[in-house]
């Protein structure tokens, strides 16, 4: 619960100024979210546009082109994910987008070796194959394959790992599955899963390429929600409501996703996690072997967050007023430290993002976590320590404008 | 519930505070809040609310608690197998993760009438005085403590557990009638040949876990100063405490967790359900869960010695004992406090005790708060009606643990097929009351004598803790 009185009492004996600031720092950050979804958007209609040219005349340039349009709708989506973090409207959203792991069984074939959820339902259950399925005596229509009943499928039977629609979802039908565990090598999918007739690979090429036209168009839609919900001048959507309210509570907000991401999903479920278990189930782009952009570019959305800067898709740059502005106005030192860490963190993972993409022997997210690899394990651990670093000066950077309680203390408290 | 602390609002802090824990509270209840759930942006979804990391726990920690959830959650898969940190599972189990019973870290759903149990075990013993013992029972000598409904390939399951329910009528002062299902257990399927005739089964749904790591931290001596074994008060209520094997202490020690408080600390409350649930062994329990009976059992290939390593049994543990004490679901209104008296009234607070005092945690955030959980977490003879007739450790067929009641009314909203009981009979909060009996038998009957907006009054308030 927050206390709605730190409002009142600011009036009376905060600076009307600071407050002001306060509250342009809270509108910045709510263009900054309006941006990136608006990127996120355009980026998943020129993905629509690929998938399409890509199914009305399957090739392997086009398959590749549609991989590239992947890639590329994932750069700002991954900078979204900053805002997910104490932003209810986003984090109840988001399963659709960018639910992972997911059991790829549910939505077509795999090898036979295929190591699934034991016991659960759907993860055998390929959904491309077949035209209704009967799940606890309940039969489920699935003939027409719609963006409506993909969603429908998700967490289907109760299991989380019951993935049918999002980024990853789609990253599985143009990629296929990985089946090279920790060496080399991303999913291998032919673009002849889509061929019609005679020459179509892998069986139900129609049934596969409707899934693909579904699943691609869910998420555009979706994006269309989340870009409404942050545009400016309306009235009732989520942005209208952050900002009326107490503008310290927004950034004590900004400070809680940065945190939250940096940290528990990020540094905690998204590296420790996989190196931890060095498995590629655990690895978060893992038919495209993406990973390593999709780790960057998470760090990338905290950084532009603190700044208030964010370069868009087509190059603009983005900047307004922003919590570094009020972190170096209370405390220049902190300010330096602060850029500093996250400046350390974008330097751990650019070393990530260049090991993974060099043009010979490229080592990519999957190999690092590979049991013994000490270069590829060493490299995880450094972005560990740096994003835990970066926790630290996110955690400063709040106090030093005494906003939020990421920590709060421990004496007294009653619930 | 915390307030943030700036400069220049310091001589107000006393007033914001007050507004903060609400109007009047007596010493022994918990402080009515405003408006609790207030529309705030930052609410986590529902669905969630109850697998959020402790309000206090510091940001730092964020990483264990990831790691901890993440082997909370996904999948352990058969051994051998690439993800090796993550092999193991089985040869016999009941379930591939702890989130497969408890929906979103929290309770398990009730078991549909004639299906094969889901979210549930079935505990097995046969008779015998086993209470100063390391295992707090005799074991069936074929199956086990534990039936394992499912194997991995090559390994057949022990067998399939299924409950039928028969409708039992609850007529109530006003004539009010109150419709309850009786559960009754059918194993078959048993591949092991038959169970000892007088065997012992009891069924358990997987309970909730809000807190824990506060109820871990309540000392010995408060819970042995409300323990009244032979009701020298004369109230009719004689909570025990349960004496239990500590593996890591090797000691006896308070049971505090599992639906007899057979479990002294929620690390070995962990390593238990890895092993009995999942056939995963570890530091504190080695071997498989596998009878001298179940050779292919013995035979098959394991993940490892431990399968789970201590790091991460830590993680996980880490990650149970951090779970949020949740925010009320229901706003404390009129009906609430009025609720509030009749709960009192009907003598619940006797062992659903409001306030706890948490002493020492090796969790320093957790250490020294008042908490108010709603139990004594001492054992209770609850009469027939819900005896298991197994006894574990020092726990007799007819008693159970105080179940704590906090976040009690998000249960429903999180999943709304959930279970109330030990074995998740009850389908509502009302029907898990009705079916108490023994020492609680006095305040049924009162909760059966109330007018049925008292009723409501009362249910209100439960679901607002």
């Amino acid at each position: 619960m927050r206390c709605k009185l730190i409002a009142l009492a600011m009036m009376f004996y905060g600076s009307i100024a600071v407050a002001a600031d306060e509250q342009a720092v809270a509108e910045n950050y709510a263009d900054l979210a309006y941006a990136v979804y608006e990127d996120a958007l355009i980026t998943a209609q020129q993905l629509q546009t690929a998938t399409d040219a890509l199914l009305a005349s399957p090739s392997e340039e086009g398959q590749q082109a549609a991989k590239a349009a992947w890639k590329q709708a994932r750069v700002p989506y991954q900078q979204s994910e900053v805002f997910r973090f104490g932003n209810s409207v986003v984090d109840d959203w988001e399963g659709q987008l960018n639910a992972w792991p997911l059991d790829e069984g549910l939505i077509d074939y795999v090898a036979s070796d295929y190591s699934f959820e034991l016991g659960n339902e759907g993860a055998q259950l390929n959904i491309i194959s077949r035209t209704e399925v009967n799940i606890g005596g309940e039969v489920i229509d699935m003939s027409t394959l719609t963006p409506e009943l993909l969603a429908s499928l998700n967490e289907l039977a109760g299991s989380e790992a019951n993935v049918a629609t999002g980024y990853h979802a789609i990253e599985f039908l143009l990629w296929g599955q990985d089946l090279n565990g920790t060496s080399a090598g991303a999913g291998a999918r032919s673009y002849t899963d889509y061929m019609a007739g005679n020459d179509c690979t892998g069986g139900n090429c129609d049934r596969r390429s409707d899934y693909l036209r579904a699943v691609t168009q869910l998420l555009v839609d979706d994006l269309v929600y989340m870009v409404n919900e942050w545009a400016p001048g309306k009235q009732d959507n989520y942005r209208s409501k952050l900002l009326a309210g107490d503008s310290q509570e927004v950034l004590d907000i900004m400070l809680f996703g940065m945190g939250s991401l940096a940290l528990g999903e990020l540094a905690g479920e998204r590296l420790k996690v996989s190196l931890e278990a060095n498995s590629p189930e655990d690895e978060h782009d893992c038919f495209s072997d993406n990973t390593h952009n999709s780790h960057f570019y998470n760090a990338q959305g905290i950084f532009n967050v603190y700044m208030g800067s964010y370069q868009r898709v087509n190059g603009e740059m983005l900047s307004g007023p922003s919590l570094a502005d009020l972190v170096k106005a209370k405390s220049p030192a902190t300010a330096v430290s602060v850029k500093a860490a996250f400046e350390l963190t974008a330097k751990r993972l650019q070393i990530m993002v260049d090991r993974a993409e060099q043009t010979e022997s490229a080592m990519k997210y999957d190999q690092m976590i590979g049991e013994g690899n000490e270069e590829g394990n060493k490299i995880i651990r450094d972005s560990i320590l740096a994003l835990v670093a970066e926790t630290r000066a996110i955690e400063e950077a709040a106090r030093a404008i005494n906003v939020g309680n990421l920590q709060p203390d421990t004496a007294g408290h009653e619930f | 519930m915390w307030c943030y602390v700036r400069a220049g609002v310091i001589t107000l802090m006393a007033a914001v505070l007050l507004a903060c824990s609400g109007a009047e509270q007596s010493a022994n209840t918990k402080p009515v809040k405003i408006n609790p759930a207030a529309a705030t942006v930052v609410a986590t979804p529902i669905k969630h609310r109850l697998a959020q990391p402790d309000q206090q726990m510091p940001m730092m920690a964020q990483v264990d608690f990831a790691v901890g959830r993440s082997f909370f959650r996904n999948p352990w898969v058969e051994a051998p197998s690439a993800t090796s940190a993550r092999d193991g599972l089985g040869p016999l189990f009941n379930a591939i993760s702890c989130a497969s019973c408890h929906v979103a870290s929290a309770r398990g759903m009730a078991a549909v009438d004639g299906q094969s149990l889901l979210h549930y075990v079935v505990r097995l013993s046969v008779p015998g005085d086993k209470a100063t013992g390391k295992a707090g029972f005799i074991a069936e000598p074929s199956y086990g403590g534990q039936l394992q409904n499912q194997a991995v390939d090559d390994v057949l399951p022990e067998g399939r557990a299924i409950i039928h329910y028969s409708d039992v009528i609850r007529r109530l002062a006003n004539d009010e009638q109150i419709g309850l299902r009786q559960p009754s257990l059918t194993l078959d399927r048993l591949a092991y040949g038959e169970m000892v005739a007088d065997v012992r089964r009891s069924v358990r749904l997987a309970p909730v876990l809000t807190g824990l790591g506060l109820l871990e931290a309540v000392s010995e001596q408060q819970l042995l100063a409300w323990a009244d074994e032979d009701d020298a008060n004369g109230d009719g209520i004689s909570g025990r405490a349960n004496l239990v094997w500590d593996i890591e202490a090797q000691q006896q020690k308070i049971g505090r967790f599992g639906w007899k408080a057979e479990q002294p600390s929620i690390r070995q409350q962990t390593a238990g359900a890895f092993h009995a649930d999942l056939g995963i062994s570890s530091e504190l329990i080695q071997r498989q869960n596998c009878t001298a009976i179940e050779v292919t059992c013995q035979q098959t290939e394991h993940g490892g010695a431990p399968e789970i390593n201590d790091k991460l049994l830590n993680h996980v543990t880490f990650y149970v004992a951090n779970l949020a004490v949740p925010d009320s679901a229901v706003q404390q209104d009129g009906d609430a406090h009025r609720g509030q008296a009749l709960f009192e009234t009907a003598g619940c607070q006797k062992c659903h005790r409001p306030r706890l005092q948490a002493g020492e945690s090796k969790y320093p955030w957790l250490s020294n708060r008042t908490i108010y959980p709603y139990t004594d977490l001492l054992l209770h003879d609850l009469g027939d009606e819900l005896a298991d007739n197994r006894a574990v450790f020092g726990a007799n067929g007819r008693e159970w643990r105080t179940a704590p009641l906090w976040g009690l009314g998000l249960a429903k909203k999180i999943a709304p097929g959930v279970g109330f009981l030990h074995d998740g009979r009850a389908r509502n909060v009302l029907e898990a009351i009705l079916w108490h009996g023994g020492e609680a038998q006095q305040s049924r009957v009162i909760v059966e004598q109330m007018t049925s907006d008292e009723r409501s009054e009362l249910l209100r308030f439960v679901e607002s803790l």
